[in-house]
């Protein structure tokens, strides 16, 4: 599947994933973060069920400290 | 279009400033000096002097609430600026009623726990509201690198996204203000479009 991941294509070998397995396998592997499917925000008890699937437009996005 | 009518139309508007540090401080300051009508800043924090490399405040308000320090430079830069402040830590609950009046927020924590709790939510609870973030700002150097994000209509994001602040990699002054002053830039923007929006 091809899918927008923070605005550049990226493409999967699976019809969908979890936000948990996307983040397995990009190696996304920083605690903070928000992650967006379409707009919607998942939460993190949600991370295992929700589904990425074709044409989804994903943002993850990592919450670095300082301020 | 005139400073003048730029302020006045600012004076309309309530921005929130959740965390008066390295970010909140100087935001606050460059809001006020634009001509922001109210300014609702929430810290629980203190002044210590080791905070002076880099956030708005004096060596003689040393042990002063952070809020109410903010709040007296703010009195002397801009009286126009009403400053609303709130000494409290702010937590899931609390976000919702100190930053409900609010037009805008800016997020402006200093860990990365509360700016993941600031996010859900406003972005849940309130709905209405835009979410001006700041992430990486840590070191010195690479100014290019310092960037400004739109997620999407609701949420923004200024930073290089990845340096992280640690004994190592300390956030100053010059990075921090960087982060600080394209946090505030977004919000001129946003609410002077309101204006250009009113008036076509």
């Amino acid at each position: 599947m091809k899918i927008t991941l923070n605005n550049r294509p990226e493409e999967f070998d699976a019809d969908s994933i979890s936000v948990s397995e996307m983040l397995e396998i990009k190696n996304f592997t920083f605690r903070m973060r928000i992650v967006k499917i379409n707009g919607r925000l998942i939460k993190k008890e949600e991370y295992d069920n929700a589904i990425i699937r074709d044409g989804d437009d994903v943002q993850m996005l990592y919450l670095m400290s300082g301020g | 279009m005139k400073f003048k009518e730029i302020k006045e139309h600012l004076s309309r508007y309530t921005v929130g400033i959740a965390g008066a540090g390295g970010l909140g401080s100087n935001c606050a300051v460059a809001l006020a000096r634009s001509g922001i009508g109210k300014l609702i800043i929430a810290d629980f924090d203190i002044v210590e002097e080791s905070n002076l490399n880099r956030q708005y405040f004096f060596v003689s308000q040393a042990g002063m609430k952070k809020t109410e320090a903010l709040q007296a430079n703010i009195a002397k830069i801009n009286p126009g600026t009403h400053v609303e402040t709130h000494d409290t830590m702010l937590n899931e609950k609390n976000i919702i009623s100190v930053f409900k009046e609010c037009h805008i927020i800016i997020e402006a924590f200093d860990s990365s726990e509360m700016k993941e709790i600031i996010a859900h939510t406003v972005m849940e609870s309130l709905p209405d509201k835009v979410l001006v973030m700041g992430s990486g700002l840590a070191g010195f150097g690479n100014n290019n690198g310092i960037r400004e994000r739109k997620i999407d209509d609701r949420l923004y994001i200024c930073g290089d996204g990845e340096s992280e602040t640690g004994i190592d990699n300390p956030p100053l002054a010059p990075r921090v203000g960087i982060v600080a002053n394209m946090q505030a830039n977004i919000v001129v923007e946003l609410l002077m479009k309101e204006k250009n929006e009113d008036h076509s």
